[in-house]
Protein backbone atom coordinates (compact mmCIF):
# COMPACT_ATOMS: atom_id res chain seq x y z
CA UNK A 1 0.00 0.00 0.00
CA UNK A 2 0.87 3.89 -0.28
CA UNK A 3 3.29 5.41 1.98
CA UNK A 4 2.57 9.10 3.15
CA UNK A 5 4.74 10.26 0.32
CA UNK A 6 2.59 8.58 -2.06
CA UNK A 7 -1.26 9.01 -1.38
CA UNK A 8 -3.00 11.79 -2.43
CA UNK A 9 -2.72 15.12 -1.72
CA UNK A 10 -4.82 15.20 1.34
CA UNK A 11 -6.22 12.09 0.90
CA UNK A 12 -8.09 13.57 -2.25
CA UNK A 13 -9.62 11.25 -4.75
CA UNK A 14 -8.55 12.10 -7.88
CA UNK A 15 -10.24 9.62 -10.58
CA UNK A 16 -14.03 10.07 -10.13
CA UNK A 17 -16.12 6.99 -10.21
CA UNK A 18 -13.55 4.29 -8.49
CA UNK A 19 -15.99 3.07 -6.16
CA UNK A 20 -16.57 -0.03 -8.65
CA UNK A 21 -12.74 -0.51 -8.51
CA UNK A 22 -12.88 -0.44 -4.49
CA UNK A 23 -12.97 -4.13 -3.30
CA UNK A 24 -14.62 -4.91 -0.34
CA UNK A 25 -14.47 -8.24 -0.39
CA UNK A 26 -11.19 -8.20 1.69
CA UNK A 27 -13.08 -9.53 4.55
CA UNK A 28 -15.31 -12.08 5.50
CA UNK A 29 -16.25 -14.20 8.31
CA UNK A 30 -14.67 -17.16 8.53
CA UNK A 31 -16.91 -19.03 6.19
CA UNK A 32 -18.46 -18.51 2.91
CA UNK A 33 -21.33 -19.99 0.74
CA UNK A 34 -20.80 -22.63 -1.84
CA UNK A 35 -23.90 -23.48 -4.29
CA UNK A 36 -24.45 -26.79 -5.25
CA UNK A 37 -26.04 -26.19 -8.79
CA UNK A 38 -27.83 -29.40 -9.51
CA UNK A 39 -30.38 -28.51 -6.33
CA UNK A 40 -30.91 -25.00 -7.41
CA UNK A 41 -34.37 -24.00 -8.87
CA UNK A 42 -33.65 -21.02 -9.75
CA UNK A 43 -36.16 -19.55 -7.03
CA UNK A 44 -34.01 -16.60 -6.40
CA UNK A 45 -34.83 -16.22 -2.70
CA UNK A 46 -31.22 -16.24 -1.97
CA UNK A 47 -30.88 -13.09 -4.22
CA UNK A 48 -33.59 -11.03 -2.42
CA UNK A 49 -32.51 -11.83 1.03
CA UNK A 50 -28.53 -11.17 0.51
CA UNK A 51 -28.26 -7.86 2.43
CA UNK A 52 -25.04 -7.32 0.51
CA UNK A 53 -26.36 -7.88 -2.60
CA UNK A 54 -23.39 -10.25 -3.16
CA UNK A 55 -25.73 -12.72 -5.15
CA UNK A 56 -25.04 -12.54 -8.71
CA UNK A 57 -28.04 -13.40 -11.31
CA UNK A 58 -27.25 -15.25 -14.45
CA UNK A 59 -28.91 -16.98 -16.92
CA UNK A 60 -30.91 -19.79 -15.26
CA UNK A 61 -28.37 -20.34 -12.38
CA UNK A 62 -27.19 -17.90 -9.61
CA UNK A 63 -23.47 -17.35 -8.67
CA UNK A 64 -22.04 -15.68 -5.84
CA UNK A 65 -19.50 -12.47 -5.61
CA UNK A 66 -16.83 -13.47 -3.08
CA UNK A 67 -15.24 -9.96 -3.62
CA UNK A 68 -19.02 -8.49 -1.61
CA UNK A 69 -19.91 -11.40 0.29
CA UNK A 70 -19.51 -10.80 3.80
CA UNK A 71 -20.59 -14.76 5.04
CA UNK A 72 -23.22 -13.88 6.91
CA UNK A 73 -25.03 -16.91 6.16
CA UNK A 74 -28.28 -15.90 5.24
CA UNK A 75 -28.52 -17.09 1.67
CA UNK A 76 -27.75 -20.66 2.99
CA UNK A 77 -30.30 -20.48 5.58
CA UNK A 78 -33.06 -19.26 3.60
CA UNK A 79 -32.38 -21.08 0.31
CA UNK A 80 -35.84 -23.93 0.53
CA UNK A 81 -33.40 -26.48 -1.95
CA UNK A 82 -30.80 -26.66 0.30
CA UNK A 83 -28.39 -25.59 -2.30
CA UNK A 84 -26.23 -23.64 -0.39
CA UNK A 85 -24.07 -24.62 1.93
CA UNK A 86 -21.69 -22.67 4.35
CA UNK A 87 -17.99 -23.89 3.90
CA UNK A 88 -15.16 -22.84 5.90
CA UNK A 89 -12.13 -20.60 4.79
CA UNK A 90 -10.11 -23.52 5.20
CA UNK A 91 -11.18 -25.86 3.78
CA UNK A 92 -10.29 -24.66 0.66
CA UNK A 93 -12.32 -24.57 -2.92
CA UNK B 1 10.75 56.04 -4.50
CA UNK B 2 7.89 58.09 -3.43
CA UNK B 3 7.20 57.83 0.31
CA UNK B 4 4.39 54.98 1.54
CA UNK B 5 1.30 56.45 2.74
CA UNK B 6 0.83 56.71 6.40
CA UNK B 7 -3.07 55.73 7.75
CA UNK B 8 -4.42 55.87 10.58
CA UNK B 9 -5.77 52.45 11.68
CA UNK B 10 -6.51 50.39 14.49
CA UNK B 11 -5.98 46.75 14.54
CA UNK B 12 -9.11 45.80 13.00
CA UNK B 13 -9.25 48.32 9.96
CA UNK B 14 -5.51 47.29 9.29
CA UNK B 15 -6.78 43.72 8.68
CA UNK B 16 -9.40 45.03 6.64
CA UNK B 17 -7.16 47.91 4.78
CA UNK B 18 -4.90 44.93 3.88
CA UNK B 19 -7.14 42.06 3.30
CA UNK B 20 -9.04 45.00 0.55
CA UNK B 21 -5.28 44.95 -1.33
CA UNK B 22 -5.17 41.17 -1.15
CA UNK B 23 -8.58 40.93 -3.03
CA UNK B 24 -10.45 37.87 -1.59
CA UNK B 25 -12.90 36.24 -4.28
CA UNK B 26 -15.05 35.13 -0.76
CA UNK B 27 -15.34 36.61 3.28
CA UNK B 28 -17.27 35.00 5.03
CA UNK B 29 -17.85 36.41 8.53
CA UNK B 30 -20.00 36.91 11.41
CA UNK B 31 -19.47 40.20 13.47
CA UNK B 32 -18.08 39.62 17.15
CA UNK B 33 -15.98 41.98 19.26
CA UNK B 34 -13.43 42.92 19.00
CA UNK B 35 -13.25 41.72 15.76
CA UNK B 36 -16.24 43.18 14.22
CA UNK B 37 -14.32 46.35 12.97
CA UNK B 38 -12.59 44.09 10.33
CA UNK B 39 -16.31 42.85 9.33
CA UNK B 40 -18.12 46.10 9.43
CA UNK B 41 -14.69 47.30 7.19
CA UNK B 42 -14.75 45.18 4.29
CA UNK B 43 -18.44 45.15 4.15
CA UNK B 44 -18.39 48.78 3.20
CA UNK B 45 -15.84 48.04 1.05
CA UNK B 46 -17.83 45.44 -0.96
CA UNK B 47 -21.29 47.65 -0.83
CA UNK B 48 -18.63 50.71 -1.85
CA UNK B 49 -17.87 48.60 -5.22
CA UNK B 50 -14.12 49.09 -3.82
CA UNK B 51 -13.98 45.67 -3.43
CA UNK B 52 -14.84 42.67 -5.74
CA UNK B 53 -15.36 40.14 -3.79
CA UNK B 54 -18.56 37.88 -2.64
CA UNK B 55 -19.54 38.97 0.72
CA UNK B 56 -21.63 36.10 2.78
CA UNK B 57 -23.64 37.10 5.97
CA UNK B 58 -23.50 34.17 7.54
CA UNK B 59 -25.47 33.05 10.76
CA UNK B 60 -22.53 31.87 12.85
CA UNK B 61 -19.06 31.40 12.36
CA UNK B 62 -19.38 26.85 12.05
CA UNK B 63 -20.83 28.95 9.21
CA UNK B 64 -18.39 31.29 8.11
CA UNK B 65 -15.64 28.65 8.27
CA UNK B 66 -18.17 26.71 6.65
CA UNK B 67 -18.25 29.10 3.42
CA UNK B 68 -14.59 29.64 3.48
CA UNK B 69 -13.62 25.67 3.19
CA UNK B 70 -16.49 25.58 0.11
CA UNK B 71 -14.93 28.64 -1.55
CA UNK B 72 -11.67 27.44 -0.55
CA UNK B 73 -11.78 24.05 -2.13
CA UNK B 74 -13.21 25.28 -5.77
CA UNK B 75 -10.19 27.88 -5.87
CA UNK B 76 -10.93 31.18 -4.97
CA UNK B 77 -8.91 33.18 -2.37
CA UNK B 78 -11.54 33.24 1.57
CA UNK B 79 -11.03 35.02 4.07
CA UNK B 80 -12.90 35.37 7.68
CA UNK B 81 -12.44 36.76 10.69
CA UNK B 82 -13.20 36.23 14.65
CA UNK B 83 -12.64 35.73 18.31
CA UNK B 84 -13.22 34.24 21.53
CA UNK B 85 -16.46 32.34 21.14
CA UNK B 86 -16.72 32.60 17.66
CA UNK B 87 -13.42 31.08 17.29
CA UNK B 88 -15.01 27.91 19.35
CA UNK B 89 -17.78 27.65 17.89
CA UNK B 90 -15.45 27.44 14.63
CA UNK B 91 -13.65 24.25 15.95
CA UNK B 92 -14.87 21.75 14.33
CA UNK B 93 -14.54 23.12 10.86
CA UNK B 94 -10.71 24.24 11.61
CA UNK B 95 -9.47 20.76 11.20
CA UNK B 96 -11.35 20.19 8.25
CA UNK B 97 -9.89 23.50 6.62
CA UNK B 98 -6.49 22.28 7.57
CA UNK B 99 -6.61 19.01 6.56
CA UNK B 100 -8.08 19.84 3.18
CA UNK B 101 -5.10 21.67 2.61
CA UNK B 102 -7.22 24.80 2.08
CA UNK B 103 -5.21 28.39 2.10
CA UNK B 104 -7.59 30.20 4.12
CA UNK B 105 -6.78 33.11 5.54
CA UNK B 106 -8.21 34.37 9.02
CA UNK B 107 -8.13 37.25 11.29
CA UNK B 108 -8.28 36.65 14.99
CA UNK B 109 -8.84 39.35 17.58
CA UNK B 110 -7.73 37.94 20.76
CA UNK B 111 -10.23 37.69 23.31
CA UNK B 112 -10.80 35.51 26.50
CA UNK B 113 -13.23 32.54 26.92
CA UNK B 114 -16.21 32.60 28.73
CA UNK B 115 -17.12 32.10 31.50
CA UNK B 116 -17.22 34.77 33.28
CA UNK B 117 -18.28 36.62 30.33
CA UNK B 118 -15.69 38.49 29.19
CA UNK B 119 -15.35 40.55 26.08
CA UNK B 120 -11.31 41.48 26.33
CA UNK B 121 -8.11 41.02 25.62
CA UNK B 122 -6.21 37.29 26.96
CA UNK B 123 -5.28 34.08 24.27
CA UNK B 124 -7.13 31.80 25.76
CA UNK B 125 -9.13 31.70 22.02
CA UNK B 126 -6.47 30.72 19.82
CA UNK B 127 -3.99 29.21 22.29
CA UNK B 128 -6.82 26.90 22.47
CA UNK B 129 -7.12 25.86 18.70
CA UNK B 130 -2.95 25.25 18.40
CA UNK B 131 -3.82 21.33 17.56
CA UNK B 132 -6.29 22.17 14.40
CA UNK B 133 -3.57 22.40 11.99
CA UNK B 134 -3.21 26.06 11.34
CA UNK B 135 -0.29 27.98 11.07
CA UNK B 136 -0.57 30.73 13.50
CA UNK B 137 1.24 34.34 13.28
CA UNK B 138 0.65 36.69 16.54
CA UNK B 139 0.98 40.64 16.07
CA UNK B 140 2.03 43.49 18.37
CA UNK B 141 0.47 46.39 16.91
CA UNK B 142 -1.61 47.58 13.81
CA UNK B 143 1.31 47.75 11.51
CA UNK B 144 2.38 44.52 11.95
CA UNK B 145 -1.23 43.56 11.74
CA UNK B 146 -1.34 45.03 8.29
CA UNK B 147 2.01 42.99 7.07
CA UNK B 148 1.59 39.96 8.10
CA UNK B 149 -2.22 40.10 7.08
CA UNK B 150 -0.57 40.50 3.63
CA UNK B 151 2.00 37.43 3.86
CA UNK B 152 -0.75 35.24 4.91
CA UNK B 153 -2.40 34.53 2.02
CA UNK B 154 1.18 34.11 -0.09
CA UNK B 155 2.23 31.94 2.77
CA UNK B 156 -0.63 29.99 2.82
CA UNK B 157 -1.59 29.56 -0.53
CA UNK B 158 2.61 28.80 -1.74
CA UNK B 159 2.16 24.92 -3.36
CA UNK B 160 5.18 24.24 -0.58
CA UNK B 161 2.47 25.08 2.00
CA UNK B 162 -1.20 24.70 1.31
CA UNK B 163 -2.19 25.86 4.83
CA UNK B 164 -4.65 28.09 6.08
CA UNK B 165 -3.52 30.63 8.13
CA UNK B 166 -4.56 32.48 11.50
CA UNK B 167 -3.13 36.07 11.85
CA UNK B 168 -3.46 37.13 15.63
CA UNK B 169 -3.41 40.23 17.24
CA UNK B 170 -4.86 41.18 20.62
CA UNK B 171 -8.43 42.42 21.12
CA UNK B 172 -9.24 45.93 21.97
CA UNK B 173 -5.11 46.57 22.89
CA UNK B 174 -4.14 46.09 19.25
CA UNK B 175 -8.03 45.74 17.16
CA UNK B 176 -9.04 49.25 18.80
CA UNK B 177 -5.85 51.49 18.84
CA UNK B 178 -5.49 53.78 16.82
CA UNK B 179 -1.75 54.22 15.42
CA UNK B 180 0.06 55.48 12.04
CA UNK B 181 0.18 52.38 9.58
CA UNK B 182 2.63 52.55 6.94
CA UNK B 183 0.69 50.86 3.79
CA UNK B 184 1.77 49.49 0.31
CA UNK B 185 0.66 51.15 -2.42
CA UNK B 186 -1.95 48.85 -4.39
CA UNK B 187 0.31 47.78 -6.83
CA UNK B 188 2.86 46.84 -4.29
CA UNK B 189 0.44 44.22 -2.65
CA UNK B 190 -0.34 43.07 -6.93
CA UNK B 191 3.04 42.38 -7.42
CA UNK B 192 4.12 40.59 -3.94
CA UNK B 193 0.76 38.41 -3.50
CA UNK B 194 -0.30 36.96 -7.40
CA UNK B 195 -4.17 35.72 -8.03
CA UNK B 196 -4.27 32.10 -6.50
CA UNK B 197 -3.08 29.73 -8.34
CA UNK B 198 -5.03 26.66 -7.35
CA UNK B 199 -4.00 22.73 -7.67
CA UNK B 200 -7.24 21.14 -7.64
CA UNK B 201 -9.61 23.81 -8.71
CA UNK B 202 -12.94 22.84 -9.53
CA UNK B 203 -12.92 21.81 -12.83
CA UNK B 204 -16.64 19.63 -14.37
CA UNK B 205 -14.26 17.80 -16.93
CA UNK B 206 -11.68 16.89 -13.97
CA UNK B 207 -13.85 16.27 -10.86
CA UNK B 208 -12.03 15.79 -7.33
CA UNK B 209 -13.59 13.92 -4.14
CA UNK B 210 -12.39 16.17 -0.91
CA UNK B 211 -13.28 15.10 2.46
CA UNK B 212 -13.71 11.30 1.73
CA UNK B 213 -13.89 8.38 4.24
CA UNK B 214 -10.12 7.87 5.69
CA UNK B 215 -9.73 4.51 6.98
CA UNK B 216 -7.26 3.11 9.43
CA UNK B 217 -5.38 1.73 6.56
CA UNK B 218 -4.87 5.23 4.97
CA UNK B 219 -5.75 8.15 7.59
CA UNK B 220 -2.29 7.95 9.61
CA UNK B 221 -0.13 8.40 5.83
CA UNK B 222 -3.05 11.48 5.44
CA UNK B 223 -1.88 13.30 8.41
CA UNK B 224 1.87 12.39 8.08
CA UNK B 225 1.64 13.86 5.27
CA UNK B 226 0.15 17.08 6.68
CA UNK B 227 2.32 17.00 9.59
CA UNK B 228 5.43 17.36 7.42
CA UNK B 229 4.21 19.92 5.27
CA UNK B 230 3.26 21.96 8.55
CA UNK B 231 7.00 21.51 9.97
CA UNK B 232 8.14 22.00 6.30
CA UNK B 233 6.06 25.54 6.21
CA UNK B 234 8.86 27.03 7.98
CA UNK B 235 11.39 27.12 5.49
CA UNK B 236 8.76 29.04 3.03
CA UNK B 237 7.46 31.34 5.78
CA UNK B 238 10.85 32.75 6.44
CA UNK B 239 11.54 32.72 2.84
CA UNK B 240 8.68 34.84 2.10
CA UNK B 241 9.57 37.21 5.30
CA UNK B 242 13.04 37.92 3.92
CA UNK B 243 11.23 38.92 0.25
CA UNK B 244 8.67 41.30 1.94
CA UNK B 245 11.48 42.61 4.16
CA UNK B 246 13.73 43.85 1.11
CA UNK B 247 11.18 44.24 -0.84
CA UNK B 248 9.38 47.18 1.35
CA UNK B 249 11.90 47.89 3.95
CA UNK B 250 10.69 45.69 6.85
CA UNK B 251 12.73 43.61 9.33
CA UNK B 252 10.84 41.04 10.59
CA UNK B 253 12.02 37.71 11.84
CA UNK B 254 10.46 34.82 13.25
CA UNK B 255 11.84 35.27 16.64
CA UNK B 256 12.40 38.64 17.50
CA UNK B 257 15.45 39.39 19.79
CA UNK B 258 15.71 42.91 21.86
CA UNK B 259 18.49 43.83 23.83
CA UNK B 260 20.03 40.33 23.81
CA UNK B 261 23.31 40.70 23.88
CA UNK B 262 25.27 39.94 27.25
CA UNK B 263 21.59 39.22 28.74
CA UNK B 264 21.62 36.39 31.35
CA UNK B 265 17.92 36.72 31.52
CA UNK B 266 15.32 37.19 28.77
CA UNK B 267 11.35 37.43 28.82
CA UNK B 268 9.47 35.21 25.84
CA UNK B 269 6.88 36.90 24.79
CA UNK B 270 3.98 37.01 22.18
CA UNK B 271 1.44 39.57 21.13
CA UNK B 272 1.17 43.01 22.39
CA UNK B 273 2.22 42.76 25.50
CA UNK B 274 5.97 42.59 24.28
CA UNK B 275 5.67 46.50 24.61
CA UNK B 276 5.20 47.02 28.01
CA UNK B 277 7.57 43.94 28.58
CA UNK B 278 10.55 45.72 26.48
CA UNK B 279 10.30 49.23 28.45
CA UNK B 280 10.66 47.16 31.41
CA UNK B 281 13.62 45.59 29.93
CA UNK B 282 14.93 49.17 28.95
CA UNK B 283 14.80 50.12 32.46
CA UNK B 284 16.79 47.01 33.57
CA UNK B 285 19.09 47.87 31.51
CA UNK B 286 19.24 51.01 32.73
CA UNK B 287 20.22 49.66 36.13
CA UNK B 288 22.81 47.56 34.19
CA UNK B 289 20.78 44.28 34.42
CA UNK B 290 21.78 41.76 32.05
CA UNK B 291 18.22 41.41 30.87
CA UNK B 292 17.12 40.93 27.25
CA UNK B 293 13.91 40.19 25.43
CA UNK B 294 12.37 37.62 22.75
CA UNK B 295 8.98 38.00 20.50
CA UNK B 296 7.72 34.57 19.56
CA UNK B 297 5.84 35.76 15.92
CA UNK B 298 4.93 32.37 14.83
CA UNK B 299 3.52 29.59 17.68
CA UNK B 300 2.27 27.35 14.55
CA UNK B 301 4.75 25.75 13.25
CA UNK B 302 6.99 26.24 16.25
CA UNK B 303 9.92 27.37 15.72
CA UNK B 304 12.34 25.18 17.40
CA UNK B 305 15.74 25.90 16.08
CA UNK B 306 15.17 29.72 16.04
CA UNK B 307 14.12 29.64 19.56
CA UNK B 308 16.67 26.99 20.67
CA UNK B 309 19.40 29.39 18.65
CA UNK B 310 18.21 32.44 20.89
CA UNK B 311 17.99 31.09 23.85
CA UNK B 312 21.09 29.35 24.33
CA UNK B 313 23.42 30.87 26.49
CA UNK B 314 20.97 32.44 28.56
CA UNK B 315 20.53 31.27 32.73
CA UNK B 316 17.01 32.04 32.77
CA UNK B 317 13.77 32.62 30.35
CA UNK B 318 10.53 33.92 32.19
CA UNK B 319 7.33 32.75 28.91
CA UNK B 320 4.91 34.93 29.21
CA UNK B 321 1.69 33.26 28.74
CA UNK B 322 -1.26 34.95 28.11
CA UNK B 323 -3.72 32.00 29.70
CA UNK B 324 -4.07 29.25 31.47
CA UNK B 325 -3.53 25.92 29.85
CA UNK B 326 -5.90 24.53 33.28
CA UNK B 327 -4.31 21.66 35.05
CA UNK B 328 -1.54 21.27 32.61
CA UNK B 329 2.42 21.05 34.07
CA UNK B 330 3.17 24.54 32.84
CA UNK B 331 0.95 27.09 33.40
CA UNK B 332 0.30 28.16 29.64
CA UNK B 333 0.71 26.05 26.29
CA UNK B 334 3.73 28.44 25.41
CA UNK B 335 5.43 27.47 28.37
CA UNK B 336 4.88 24.25 27.95
CA UNK B 337 6.17 24.17 24.36
CA UNK B 338 9.14 26.36 25.25
CA UNK B 339 10.34 23.65 28.08
CA UNK B 340 9.99 20.70 25.71
CA UNK B 341 11.69 22.48 22.80
CA UNK B 342 14.31 22.87 25.36
CA UNK B 343 14.71 19.89 27.12
CA UNK B 344 17.66 18.21 24.97
CA UNK B 345 19.51 21.04 25.06
CA UNK B 346 22.82 20.88 26.70
CA UNK B 347 23.39 23.65 28.67
CA UNK B 348 19.69 24.84 28.76
CA UNK B 349 18.48 27.93 30.62
CA UNK B 350 15.64 27.58 33.70
CA UNK B 351 12.42 28.07 32.11
CA UNK B 352 9.46 29.76 34.48
CA UNK B 353 6.24 30.44 33.04
CA UNK B 354 3.94 33.76 33.80
CA UNK B 355 0.25 33.49 32.51
CA UNK B 356 -0.59 37.38 32.89
CA UNK B 357 -3.13 40.03 31.26
CA UNK B 358 -6.01 37.10 31.77
CA UNK B 359 -9.45 38.10 30.38
CA UNK B 360 -7.96 42.11 30.19
CA UNK B 361 -6.06 42.54 33.36
CA UNK B 362 -4.10 45.61 32.71
CA UNK B 363 -0.20 44.37 33.08
CA UNK B 364 2.10 47.31 33.26
CA UNK B 365 5.80 48.26 33.63
CA UNK B 366 5.81 47.08 37.33
CA UNK B 367 4.50 43.67 36.55
CA UNK B 368 7.32 43.13 34.39
CA UNK B 369 10.24 44.20 36.82
CA UNK B 370 8.61 42.23 39.35
CA UNK B 371 8.94 39.08 36.81
CA UNK B 372 12.10 40.14 35.98
CA UNK B 373 13.39 40.27 39.34
CA UNK B 374 12.33 36.94 39.89
CA UNK B 375 14.18 35.89 37.13
CA UNK B 376 17.59 37.30 38.59
CA UNK B 377 16.75 35.84 41.59
CA UNK B 378 16.60 31.92 39.30
CA UNK B 379 19.79 32.99 37.58
CA UNK B 380 21.69 33.75 40.93
CA UNK B 381 20.59 30.62 42.84
CA UNK B 382 21.12 28.42 39.93
CA UNK B 383 17.27 26.86 40.67
CA UNK B 384 13.85 26.69 39.98
CA UNK B 385 11.03 26.57 42.92
CA UNK B 386 7.85 26.90 40.60
CA UNK B 387 7.09 26.41 37.18
CA UNK B 388 4.77 28.97 36.60
CA UNK B 389 3.05 31.47 38.68
CA UNK B 390 0.49 34.00 37.76
CA UNK B 391 0.58 37.79 37.18
CA UNK B 392 -2.00 40.18 38.08
CA UNK B 393 -4.07 38.22 40.25
CA UNK B 394 -4.82 38.65 43.82
CA UNK B 395 -4.20 36.03 46.23
CA UNK B 396 -1.23 33.44 47.58
CA UNK B 397 0.92 32.01 44.91
CA UNK B 398 0.01 35.01 42.33
CA UNK B 399 1.96 38.31 41.00
CA UNK B 400 -0.64 40.86 41.57
CA UNK B 401 -3.20 42.80 41.90
S1 LIG C 1 -23.32 -15.36 2.90
FE1 LIG C 1 -24.47 -13.47 3.26
S2 LIG C 1 -23.37 -11.99 2.10
FE2 LIG C 1 -22.66 -13.90 1.33
S3 LIG C 1 -23.98 -14.33 -0.38
FE3 LIG C 1 -24.92 -15.29 1.38
S4 LIG C 1 -26.38 -13.80 2.13
FE4 LIG C 1 -24.96 -12.71 0.76
S1 LIG D 1 -32.38 -19.73 -2.77
FE1 LIG D 1 -31.41 -21.66 -3.20
S2 LIG D 1 -32.66 -22.54 -4.76
FE2 LIG D 1 -33.24 -20.43 -4.70
S3 LIG D 1 -31.94 -19.51 -6.23
FE3 LIG D 1 -30.83 -19.34 -4.35
S4 LIG D 1 -29.54 -21.14 -4.30
FE4 LIG D 1 -31.07 -21.46 -5.84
Amino acid sequence: METWEEVTFAGYILEPGNAESYKTGDWRSRQKPVINQEKCTFCLLCWIYCPDGAIIRKEGEVEIDYYHCKGCGICAYECPSGAIRMRSEMEGE
Amino acid sequence: MMARKVLALNGDEAAAYAVKQCKPDVIAAYPITPQTIIVERLSDFVADGELDAEFIAVESEHSAMSACIGASAMGARAYTATASQGLALMYEMLFVASSFRLPIVMSVANRALNSPLNIWNDMSDTMGARDCGWIQIYNENSQEVYDFTIQAFRIAEDHRVLLPVMVCHDGFVVSHSTEGVEVLSDGEVDSFLPPRDPVYPLDVEKPVTIGCVGVPEYYPEIKYQQEVATKKSIETIKEILREFNESFGRSYGIVEEYRTDGAEVALLTIGSISGTAKEAVDEMRAEGKPVGLLKLRLFRPFPIEALRKSLSGLKVVGVVDRHISFGSCMGGALNMEVRAALYEMKDRPHVMGFPTGLGGRDIRVEHFLKIIDELLMIAEQDALEEEYKVVGCRGPGCIGP
